[in-house]
């Protein structure tokens, strides 16, 4: 029984394809909610490839990296959901296609 | 049998992201992504990183996902409202993903160290403390005026503007 962690090459190419999910997510999506939950995903992909990468040089900067990227996503996702709020107070629906004003 | 773990925890984290982004009702995507959540921590704990093991868990699943799924309530979203785009937009989505995806295993998959991730102990609650305090004490410190000022944008700009009051007051 072998009792090692897998190689770095595996935590990149799980990080690659989480972060191509949210990518395709932020793509195929129309609420604004979704929208930004699928940023929240490409964020956990960042994190954990941070963390592997820490782990992988034993240097702790890069968990306290991934702490204050943290941070600014819980700031992030408070102003963001107050403005989805907001607009759905002015239009009734959560549909970002509907936010399309400055083309016109 | 570490190595084992990883790989089962990495299947259910790329079948729970992918049912987030498909799921139709919104209730649902967000469940599916707490599930994601809880598979990343898993990751954490694989790596000895137990201080973002307890903080993923705490901050994102727990405050984050409850935020997200209070607003869900609170404008009572469901899958008859959803908005969805058409089958050309998606596949059109998919595909430039895809391609993203290609690009990016296709620049890693000759640069193949096959080194195993060491076992450490840098990531308990004592050694981060001890770098966060004495390396990265004025970023920690700048963040919380980010996280002060984000407050008072919140509630600036969720706040109902009511225009009768302002125009007797002014």
């Amino acid at each position: 029984m072998n009792n090692y962690l897998p190689p770095i090459d595996h935590y990149i190419w799980l990080s690659s394809i989480l972060f191509c999910i949210g990518v395709i997510g932020v793509l195929i999506r129309r609420n604004g909610i979704v929208l930004l939950m699928c940023i929240e995903l490409m964020l956990n992909a960042v994190n954990l490839l941070f963390t592997s990468f820490s782990t992988y040089f034993q240097d702790a900067s890069g968990q306290i990296f991934v702490f204050f990227i943290m941070v600014v996503a819980a700031a992030e996702v408070a102003v963001g959901l107050a403005i989805l709020v907001m607009i759905y107070r002015n239009t009734k629906s959560v549909d970002i296609s509907l936010l399309d004003r400055l083309k016109h | 049998m570490l190595s084992y773990i990883f790989y089962i925890l990495s299947g259910l984290t790329i079948i729970t992201a992918i049912m987030m982004i498909t799921a139709r009702n919104p209730v649902h995507s967000v469940l599916y992504l707490i599930a994601t959540f809880f598979m990343v921590s898993g990751q954490y704990l694989l790596m000895n990183a137990q201080f973002l093991f307890i903080v993923n868990l705490i901050v994102y699943a727990g405050a984050i996902m409850v935020l997200f799924l209070f607003v869900l309530m609170l404008l009572n979203l469901n899958k008859e409202t959803e908005p969805q785009k058409s089958m050309k937009t998606k596949l059109a989505g998919v595909i430039t993903g895809g391609l993203l995806l290609i690009t990016l295993l296709g620049a890693l998959i000759k640069s193949n160290t096959g080194e195993n991730l060491p076992i450490t102990d840098i990531g308990l609650v004592k050694n981060l403390g001890r770098v966060l305090f004495t390396e990265f004490v004025v970023p920690f410190e700048i963040s919380s005026i980010l996280f002060l000022s984000a407050m008072v944008g919140v509630i600036l700009v969720a706040k109902r503007h009511n225009v009768e009051t302002e125009v007797i007051s002014e």
